[in-house]
């Protein structure tokens, strides 16, 4: 009854059972066998890339823009440890991906044999769980497992070591439902009387605010349904962090704006002086408290996460809830509805007068120039004529990211994907390419800096293999412009080594990839260089020369409170002092 | 950072708080955490303790269930009320971990520990070393003319005291379990 397979066979019978469509992935030595089987299929597309870590961004990119599980498959030794910062990147924001690896034989591991690295060992701080597997008849219920932890609960990047000798051997297949439960069941449903508690404080609440996360969008789409249905019901004004853009949309009318260290004066004022504080699926990350032991002071808190481990880490709440998103504002919505929908209208009212006159100090106003383009601007543009498309962005590093997620709007969830928690330049290319494959007719575009972009750029290569027509728009200032933009605050404007030197011809480069390349630096050419891009049906590499020396703004300096930004006009020379220098 | 003048967290009006969670002292606490005995699942918890910057100050570990498979771990850590809460959330959510357990808090506990000491010397020295191991009830286990091997049990303390004393008697080698602890009662 249980059928007999090679090990390679029962990889990919395995990733069928569990509804793959596509794997990227880069072969090698130790992944063959596994290869000889995509060879002889036809189900699960496998899209090769040009370098590992670019399988694992775009996998990523394929997962949140889709909500399901990304894979990868690479070869040993040096296709894992390329694959090491995209799982640290996924770990950090909570992506769920399958990164299944070759090893060598069995009877070699431990020989320093050709392309052996201790794959488990190295993965195992920047993976949930990961698996060597020495036994082809546990190979299945393994690769189920891996699936299970992927995206059960907080979900994150799992790995599953293959050494060849287990791919080539014949044992049993085990299929999806004769695996055993795993013991790994993160509670779903929130406690009763924790949320009843949120519920009568928030009818009291005079200040009420929403900060909302990553995890919302994790949730899935009906978590951001009733995210908006809480806010827009009660009156209590949203913000969001970086990872949580879209869950409620920016058009939606209690909508504040990113918060954080690149967030809105609104956001960030009404963070420091609420009186009521709904977190919702986000972590307090120091991007996002700045100094903690000024972190709104007066307010009372409450934290839902599914991860328990993000509670009371950084910031300690009164009443922590733990569960899925989409369990308990389900059952927020409904105890608040039973008690009658009550809120302190009058209080909110002054409120939200309050957040007004914060919004009227219009804190992403910028410089304009019909000379230059700025790099607002070019922003603002790309947002006027692609909001009415079925829009996918991705970003890469660097003060690009940040004026993307000021001067973009999501209306709803999966549209954004960035990298948040780690940080990582040349994030934005491949996993633009991720998010085109899942959405072939989607508009997806990289908002890219020059150096950034640098850092994955042989994946053009993979565009025009797959002619994944994504928009790689560079806003091109020949700087290092987050990196220049600390010096200018911290080290006394000496610029060292963050310039962009012998930057490629973008255009030439373009075209020697079988891409288009479209070049403008004036601003009053900017719409048709832009329309020109969008009308053209293929890969499209944008260099946007910008002002080179724009400083993002408002900006909460390291070590600084909610309520000391620093705003455009402000002295900035040297502006980040004290403690704040040695935090990054 | 002075956690009384902070409103937050140490307010009586919250429900949810059984002690101040922001205190600043250094507590010792015993855990006692149920593993899977796969491979690699101890250098997973320690890496956690590593990684994180928290503190081990013993750790003991055997498999105790043959047929599930299941390791029992014994750890000694020390930190803030805060930071103990964080290493039992961030164990409790790694994925062979099926159980973790604060002993310290959650009631009466018994701990014990392991030691053998190799004492040399003749004479005076010698007897003494014999008549402290009387009143420790530490069990001779190997002797030479010239030496003894003492193996004792007790609390980590006991062992240290009787570490102490045996020291200017000869005491030349030592080797320690670490500590085993479990909850009393049913
Ligand atoms: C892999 C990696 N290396 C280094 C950094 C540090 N870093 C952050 S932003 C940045 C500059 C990015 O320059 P660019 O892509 O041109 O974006 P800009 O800030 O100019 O918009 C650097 C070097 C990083 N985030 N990731
Ligand atoms: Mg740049």
């Amino acid at each position: 009854m249980t059928r007999q397979m090679t090990g390679a066979q029962i990889v990919v019978q395995a990733l069928k059972d569990q509804g793959v469509d596509t794997v990227f992935g880069y072969p090698g030595g130790a992944v063959l066998p596994i290869y000889d089987e995509i060879f002889l299929q036809n189900e699960i597309r496998h899209i090769i890339v040009r370098h590992e870590q670019a399988a694992t961004h775009a996998a990523e990119g394929y997962a949140r823009s889709t909500g399901k599980p990304g894979v990868v498959l690479v070869t040993s030794g040096p296709g894992a440890t390329n694959a090491v910062t995209g799982m640290t990147d996924a770990l950090m924001d909570s992506i769920p991906m399958i990164v299944l690896t070759g090893q060598v034989p069995t009877f070699m591991i431990g020989n320093d044999a050709f392309q052996e690295a201790d794959t488990i060992g190295i993965t195992r701080p920047c993976t949930k769980h990961n698996w060597l597997v020495k036994d082809t008849d546990i190979l299945a219920e393994t690769i189920h497992q891996a699936f299970h932890v992927a995206t059960s609960g907080r979900p994150g990047p799992v790995l599953v070591d293959i050494p060849k000798d287990v791919q080539f051997a014949t044992g049993s297949y085990t299929p999806l439902n004769k695996t055993k439960v795993s013991h790994y069941q993160p509670r779903v449903k929130g406690d009763i009387d924790a949320i009843t508690k949120a519920v009568e404080m928030l009818e009291k609440a005079k200040r009420p605010i929403i900060y909302s996360g990553g995890g919302v969008i994790n949730s899935g789409v009906g978590a951001s349904q009733l995210l908006r249905e809480l806010s827009d019901a009660t009156g209590a004004p949203i913000t969001s962090t970086l990872m949580g853009l879209g869950a409620y949309p920016a058009s939606g009318k209690n909508w504040l704006g990113m918060l954080g260290m690149h967030g809105t004066y609104e956001a960030n004022m009404a963070m420091h002086d609420c009186d009521y504080m709904l977190c919702v699926g986000a972590r307090f990350d120091d991007r996002i408290t700045g100094r903690t032991d000024a972190f709104s002071p007066n307010s009372f808190k409450i934290h839902i996460d599914i991860d328990p481990s993000s509670i009371n880490k950084i910031i300690h709440v009164d009443v922590p809830i733990v569960g899925d998103i989409g369990h308990v504002l389900e059952d927020m919505l409904k105890i608040w509805k039973s008690r009658g929908r009550k809120t302190n209208a009058p209080a909110i009212a002054k409120w939200t007068a309050k957040i007004d006159d914060w919004r009227a100090v219009e804190c992403l106003t910028y410089k304009p120039s019909d000379t230059v383009i700025k790099p607002q601007y070019a922003l603002e543009r790309l947002e006027a004529l692609t909001k009415d498309h079925d829009r996918y962005i991705t970003t890469e590093v660097g003060q690009h990211q940040m004026w993307a997620a000021q001067y973009l709007s999501f209306e709803g969830p999966h549209r954004w994907m960035t990298s948040g928690g780690l940080g990582t330049m040349g994030y934005g290319t491949p996993a633009s390419m991720g998010v085109q494959i899942a959405h072939p007719d989607a508009l997806v575009i990289n908002v890219a800096g020059e150096a950034s972009w640098l850092m994955n750029m042989q994946e053009m290569g993979t565009a025009t293999q797959y002619n994944l027509k994504t928009k790689q728009f560079i806003l091109n200032n020949e700087r290092l412009g987050m990196v220049r933009q600390w010096q200018e605050l911290l080290h006394g404007s000496r610029y060292s080594h963050s310039w962009s030197e012998s930057l490629p011809d973008f255009v030439k480069l373009a075209e020697a990839f079988g891409a288009k390349g479209i070049r403008c630096a004036d601003p009053a050419d900017l719409d048709d260089a832009i329309m020109e891009m969008l009308n053209h049906d293929g890969p499209v590499i944008f260099d946007c020369l910008v002002e080179k020396h724009e400083n993002c703004f408002p900006m909460i300096p390291s070590g600084a409170a909610h309520n000391e930004m620093i705003m455009g006009e402000d002295k900035t020379e040297d502006a980040i002092t004290g403690a704040g220098g040695a935090l990054v | 950072m002075n956690a009384l003048s902070l409103k937050k967290g140490a307010s009586k009006k919250s429900a949810y708080d059984l002690k101040n969670p922001l205190g600043d002292t250094i507590e010792t606490h015993t855990l006692t955490v149920i593993v899977d005995n796969e491979a690699g699942v101890l250098a997973r918890v320690i890496g956690l303790f590593s990684g994180r910057g928290y503190n081990i100050d013993s750790l003991t570990v055997a498999e105790t269930d043959h047929e599930g498979h299941l390791s029992r771990v014994t750890i000694v850590t020390t930190g803030t009320p805060a930071v103990i809460e964080q290493i039992k959330a961030q164990l409790d959510r790694m994925v062979p971990i099926h159980s973790v357990h604060d002993l310290t808090v959650e009631g009466p506990s018994v701990e014990r520990e392991l030691a053998m000491l190799k004492v040399t010397g003749t004479g005076e020295k010698r007897v003494e070393a014999m008549r402290l191991a009387d009143i420790f009830r530490a069990n001779v286990v190997d002797t030479t003319l010239e030496s003894f091997v003492f193996e004792i049990t007790g609390t980590p303390e006991k062992i240290d005291a009787f570490i102490e004393l045996v020291r200017p008697l000869g005491l030349t080698d030592l080797a320690r379990t670490g500590v085993a602890a479990l909850a009393r009662g049913v």
